[in-house]
């Protein structure tokens, strides 16, 4: 059995080597794939984790207050909004809050802030909302109220940021899809012109008596270690270039976010399986739609 | 060994139909040398194809080694060939293998170990004589040569019969007589053999059984016969 599969293995690698051109732009093909696929998911996993960061602000309206602005004024807007089913409760944020929480935000490099003369913050109302559904109204009435300088609400920031995210995403699996089609083609390809270039060979396999399961063995092994080989290619690759993305925008991505990059071992992790099932599902089925096109019993 | 009962087989081409075999029952013992003889289109290689199941006929039962081949499943027939060594006119050898690759290759394929390979591969060549020149590649060879190739490649796993379909077709009267001594040779040692030829000389001197076939029928099956099929 393990002489078999040997046998096998070697007759695929014999194979893929005496036409390394052909091996060589189909592993290419599939790698294209796998590495638009790991954009896909790099973009899914980190904007969904951002989104989820930024939605504790999802339910929260902050209104940035004048210079002019008393703290009286701001008891006056707090007493109007208090009373409203859709606001739960109301903070008033002094300008030095702000700066604090500001700082905070900015990790490890927030001494750099220390060297500001004035704080350029102003007071602001912080209200956090029961049902965010009504905060476009609740953000309205704000906005209404003198002494106020903007009504910033970041549901519709994170809308925003939601729908190209997902026009991005949908654009990557079409083009995923696409892919995934030519790979599978270009294997298909690659073990047809074996099948073709074999005749001989397997025509006195036949004639030896050779199982139907042992001429086919070594063609859809090819398949598989094509998907296997790029699968490979392209972890080496995302796990390098990722690692750099981290290196070069992690802190920027923070301050945006107020959360990092998903961490690289999460993301290979994931990775690694998703690869190698991608790229061996691609090789087989490319192979088997081949040898049962081109090896019939 | 190999038994026909009432077997036809008809193709069916564009150009309308063409009898392969016609009614044909032949009963062919264990160790016996059969000549297949008859002119071109007669049937001869449909008769071979039949036994190795490279085609179903379309009317009759044949039985190889006491089964029955025409309710044969798919998955079985690699078990049918193992029974059965097969060498063809054009030697078919793999041109890019050398001469114990090629014989090798045969008993890989059937999931023999190396160390199986390794005394047995040896043994036929020497009993084909052509030992020394095993590392050769088949076109460093003469087609004479190249035969006893794929003779030593049919008779490596020890079939219970071989069959020849012309196989001294290719090959000047000296050699072929060389070839057709190694077939009796393997046949002496118990081995079934039928043997396709057009070669009226040989078959006269080697005093065989003889069919012969014309138009798809057996028109003649006579022991120590000799060449024809006109009467
Ligand atoms: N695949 C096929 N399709 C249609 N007709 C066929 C096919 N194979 C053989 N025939 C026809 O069947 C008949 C018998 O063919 P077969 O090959 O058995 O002859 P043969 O005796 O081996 O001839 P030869 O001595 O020339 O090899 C011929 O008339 C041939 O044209
Ligand atoms: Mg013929």
């Amino acid at each position: 059995m393990i002489r078999t599969v040997l046998f096998c293995f070697k007759q695929s690698v014999i194979q893929m080597w005496r036409h390394k051109g052909r091996a060589f732009t189909t592993v290419f093909s599939i790698t294209c794939t796998l590495l638009i696929l790991a954009l896909f998911f790099f973009l899914t996993v980190n904007i969904t984790f951002a989104t989820e960061a930024l939605k504790a602000q999802f339910n929260t309206i902050e209104v940035f207050l004048l210079e002019t602005t008393t703290e009286e004024d701001a008891q006056v807007m707090i007493k109007s909004l208090e009373h409203m089913d859709e606001v739960d409760k109301i903070e008033f944020i002094t300008k030095d809050q702000a700066m604090e929480e500001f700082k905070d935000s900015w990790g490890s490099k927030g001494y750099l802030l220390d060297g500001l003369a004035a704080n350029p913050l102003p007071n602001s109302l912080r209200v956090t909302l029961t049902d965010i559904s009504q905060g476009d109204f609740v953000a309205q009435i704000c906005s209404t109220f003198s002494g106020v300088e903007e009504v910033r609400y970041y549901a519709t920031e994170v809308n925003k940021i939601l729908r190209i995210s997902d026009a991005l995403q949908k654009i990557c699996v079409v083009i995923i899809i696409f892919l995934i089609v030519i790979s599978i083609f270009g294997v298909y390809n690659t073990v047809k012109l074996n099948v073709m270039s074999r005749q001989d060979e397997i025509m006195i396999m036949r004639f030896v008596g050779a199982t139907n399961w042992f001429i086919r063995a070594p063609m859809l092994m090819e398949g598989v270690l094509l998907g296997a080989i790029a699968a490979g290619i392209s972890l080496v690759l995302t796990s390098e270039v990722y690692g750099r993305c981290i290196e070069l925008f992690n802190e920027q991505v923070k301050v945006l976010f107020s959360t990092g990059l998903v961490p690289r071992d999460f993301m290979m992790q994931n990775l690694t399986w998703i690869f190698l099932a991608l790229g061996i599902s691609i090789g087989s089925i490319g192979s088997i739609f081949a040898v049962r096109r081109f090896l019939r019993a | 060994m190999i038994k026909f009962e009432h077997v036809s087989k008809i193709y069916l081409a564009s150009d309308g139909r063409n009898v392969g075999l016609e009614d044909a029952t032949i009963q062919i013992d264990e160790g016996e040398f059969v000549f297949l003889v008859g002119p071109s289109g007669a049937g001869k290689s449909t008769f071979i194809k039949l036994i190795t199941k490279e085609i179903d006929p379309d009317e009759g039962d044949i039985y190889v080694d006491g089964e029955k081949v025409t309710r044969l499943s798919h998955r079985r027939i690699p078990q049918l060939r193992r029974k059965i060594g097969i060498v063809f006119q054009n030697f078919q050898l793999l041109q890019n293998m050398t001469v114990f690759e090629n014989v090798a290759f045969a008993m890989e394929v059937v999931h023999l170990t190396g160390r199986t390979i390794k005394r047995q591969v040896p043994t036929v060549l020497q009993m084909m004589g052509i030992e020394e020149k095993a590392d050769r590649f088949p076109k460093q060879l003469s087609a004479g040569e190249q035969q006893r190739v794929a003779i030593a490649r049919a008779i490596v796993n020890h079939p219970k019969m071989i069959i020849a379909d012309e196989p001294t077709g290719n090959l000047d009267p000296d050699t072929a007589w060389e070839i057709m001594q190694l077939l009796d040779m393997i046949n002496q040692k118990g081995t079934t053999v039928v043997v396709v030829t057009h070669d009226d000389k040989i078959v006269n001197r080697m005093g065989k059984r003889v069919v012969a076939i014309s138009n798809g029928r057996i028109v003649k099956d006579s022991q120590e016969g000799v060449y024809g099929y006109d009467d």
